[in-house]
């Protein structure tokens, strides 16, 4: 037993550490460690970057073009990334839609969508949740009928991440209403541009146009977007969840979050000292960086077993539980250290040259209460936790 | 032992509820706030003519003079309308502040009928929850004083009229009145995250009037910080209120799998928790009420304490389970729990987090 990175390890972060630092634009990583917000093009920006260095597709198969990288490589890759302070790659793409084209789609597919999605030039977003069907994913109701070569599209679906810019978007969609509603469930690529698709705007409590509706309303979708066989899509999608749920875990960023709650923390002040030195703040500011190394030797233990066996269990189940709940800790923690500076609301300055309003403290407060808002998502989406704990109960235990 | 209200009081309770219910409806409130309006004149008016803005005045200078039990039901319909117009920040932090640093001040009069808004600008840039003024400094100058300093997140701070400002003088701690117009004040002001309002000040030579003339007045702002404590405490339970109803509601409607929510055994057990967070915080609240109007400074500062304690973790408990339990329609701007998690989260962030409160109480104990 040693739970020590192997010196190639070791070599490896330290290589692509190297590539952050000369490749990563200042412009953006500004934006990243601020907490600021990211315009669109930064993460298609970046991911071009990634693309030319060959590394566009850090999970991917060197035979799609990806990096053939092993899970701990991986997981190095993340850990740097995020904690430089690099804009997330977009998952729609790359972490989910990918994995399934990959696993199941055509050559014709493959050759089609996966070049796009690696270079960060197609933007994907995904169809899956409908108002009616949260958690009961099978549930759901938007229609494709089948007329010659062509399905017809009705129906609509929520919670659209990102979907104002995406190019295309990969649906469930319900081919049979006759068979149990698991078995009538397929998963079709359809182009945004496509006419009687709507996208509207859902803003979320912090102010931010983060997710949206998509409405479809007879939307001509050709029978070549279909991923393997229909009415088998349910097998797909869950095939998809399982790949969402470890990235879902946050391990990189939520690390790169405690570091700056800290040094908030360091120059917040509370009675004359900095807060840091208040024993209820430090105890629990120690508390959640344990409970982090916790999920992190999770996570090599799982990525350690997964190199020998390659399947995902239960386990994505537990790391998206206790990452979600520690990226929410981290944002309460942040809260916290801003004290009376939680309470104002202060517009982004967005025009250029423009500055945070300089009678402010400390600039890092100013995002704090928002966080907190915005990170109440991450126990409710991917498989709200409620879920997550039915399957561990049921794969895992057999209850 | 009475737990019940007078009949003056139930009165005040049913008028109020009444006014949330007809005359605050959430979407208005909505409209206003995204439009950027800090106060809605006709809420405020409304609100004065009902005498609520009369309640902490003392009699003698045209007002009510009346308990804490008052503040607190008016403070809970706040609550359960999400009310922003400043009732916490003018007639309750401002007018305290007036009335006990100058008990027959004139201004108090326009007070009491809602005419002017008062705010306390107390905490300064560097400070969490600090109660003593440290950085701001008055001066005098003949008859006048002269104000220097910075003070931040000044609650009602947009609409104030005047502010009740501390500062340092010869040593000691001192209040003084500042007109909003006065020459020398820069006001920030900004919304806040929950809708209402706030403001940072500069203060260069400005010039104020002393309140009162005790020598140290340390002693008035616990006293006001603490009433306002209360205050919240109550707001809390108000607003703590909808969501334990709200949330009822949507497991007795919400359907997935085939039935309503209502029927898995977590979720009804995750409301029963609420409910059980929300009573005990309902009985804090009424603790914090009667303590306010106590005399005796560490008794009260204690019972104070201990129900924001309490009542800041049964609000954090219950606002983060309300919009879990709502799923993806939780987090939306679109749906009124949001609001409600927002502002309990705002309150537990105001004059005093559950670790300050908690840290106070132990000191005390």
């Amino acid at each position: 037993m040693n739970l020590n990175y192997s010196a190639e390890d070791q070599a490896f972060r330290k290589q692509v550490r190297d590539f952050i630092d000369a490749n990563l634009p200042k412009d953006i990583q500004e934006r990243v460690l601020s907490g600021n917000r990211l315009e669109h093009t930064d993460i298609s920006r970046w991911q071009g970057i990634l693309h030319k260095q060959g590394w566009g597709g850090a999970g991917w198969p060197k035979k799609f073009g990806g990096t053939g990288w092993d899970a701990t490589q991986q997981h190095i890759f993340d850990e740097e990334t995020a904690d430089a302070g690099c804009p997330m790659q977009l998952p729609f793409g790359l972490r989910m839609v990918a994995p399934v084209i990959m696993a199941f789609a055509s050559p014709a597919q493959q050759e089609r969508h996966l070049p796009g999605i690696l270079s960060g030039e197609t933007w994907w977003c995904q169809g899956y949740s409908e108002p009616g069907s949260g958690s009961d994913l099978a549930s759901l109701k938007t229609k494709a009928e089948r007329q010659g070569d062509h399905y017809i599209v009705n129906g609509q679906k929520t919670w659209t991440t990102l979907g104002q810019f995406a190019d295309w978007i990969f649906c469930l969609v319900r081919t049979n209403s006759d068979v149990r509603q698991q078995e009538g469930i397929s998963f079709l690529l359809i182009d945004m541009k496509t006419p009687g698709i709507t996208v509207r705007p859902i803003i979320m409590m912090d102010h931010e146009h983060e997710v949206n509706e998509v409405w479809f309303d007879n939307v001509k979708v050709p029978v070549e977007n279909l991923v393997g066989e229909e009415n088998k899509g349910w097998t797909y999608a869950k095939y998809l969840l399982g790949h969402e749920r470890t990235g879902i875990a946050g391990l990189g960023r939520s690390k790169r979050v405690l570091k700056q709650v800290r040094k908030v923390a360091a120059v917040a002040m509370s009675n004359g000292k900095p807060l840091m030195e208040d024993q209820r703040y430090r105890d629990r500011l120690a508390q959640v960086e344990i409970d982090l190394t916790a999920l992190e030797i999770t996570l090599l233990k799982v990525l350690d077993a997964e190199k020998q066996k390659k399947q995902i269990g239960p386990e994505a189940s537990l790391l998206k539980i206790r990452g979600s709940e520690i990226q929410q800790t981290l944002t309460e923690l942040a809260m916290q250290a801003a004290g009376p500076y939680a309470i104002p609301y202060i517009e982004e300055p967005r025009q250029q040259g423009q500055k945070w309003p300089s009678w402010l403290g400390n600039d890092a407060y100013v995002h704090a209460s928002g966080s907190y808002f915005n990170m109440r998502k991450t126990t409710i989406y991917g498989g709200s936790n409620e879920i997550q704990k039915n399957i561990i109960a049921q794969l895992a235990m057999g209850l | 032992m009475d737990f019940s209200y007078t009949e003056e009081q139930s009165l005040l309770k049913d008028t109020l509820t009444r006014f949330v219910q007809k005359d605050y409806p959430f979407d208005a409130r909505h409209k206003r706030i995204n439009a950027g309006e800090f106060c809605h004149e006709p809420t405020w008016q409304a609100l004065s003519e009902m005498g609520v803005m009369a309640l902490n005045v003392p009699e003698a200078a045209g007002g009510l003079g009346a308990s804490g039990i008052e503040t607190q039901i008016v403070m809970e319909a706040v609550g359960q309308g999400l009310i922003v117009e400043p009732f916490l920040a003018s007639a309750v932090l401002g007018t305290q502040a007036l009335a006990l640093a100058s008990p027959a001040h004139p201004l108090l009069e326009q007070v009491a009928a809602g005419a002017v808004k008062l705010a306390l600008a107390h905490t300064e840039p560097g400070q969490r929850y600090e109660r003593i003024a440290q950085g701001t400094t008055a001066a005098r100058q003949g008859d006048a004083h002269v104000l220097n300093g910075q003070k931040a997140v000044v609650l009602g701070g947009a609409v104030a009229d005047y502010f009740v400002v501390s500062a340092v003088a010869e040593g000691k701690c001192a209040l003084f009145l500042v007109d909003a117009k006065a020459s020398g004040l820069t006001r920030h002001a900004y919304p806040t995250q929950d809708g209402a309002n706030g403001a940072d000040l500069i203060l260069r030579n400005v010039s104020a009037e002393r309140l009162g003339n005790a020598e140290d007045q340390q002693a008035i702002l616990e006293a006001v910080l603490d009433k306002a404590c209360a205050a919240l405490c109550a707001e809390a339970v108000g607003a703590m209120g909808v969501l334990v109803k709200l949330t009822t509601e949507y497991l007795k409607t919400r359907k997935q799998f085939g039935v309503t929510l209502s029927n898995f055994q977590v979720l009804k057990h995750r409301a029963a928790d609420m409910l059980v967070q929300y009573e005990l915080a309902k009985s804090m609240a009424l603790y914090a009420a009667t303590a306010a109007d106590e005399t005796e400074a560490r008794v009260r500062a204690q019972k104070i304490s201990a129900a924001r304690v309490q009542v800041s973790q049964a609000s954090r408990f219950v606002s983060q389970q309300a919009v879990q339990t709502h799923g993806g329609i939780g987090v939306t701007d679109e749906l009124n729990v949001s609001h409600y998690f927002k502002r309990l989260s705002i309150i537990n962030h105001t004059l005093g987090d559950a670790d300050w409160h908690l840290a106070r109480y132990s000191s005390l104990m």
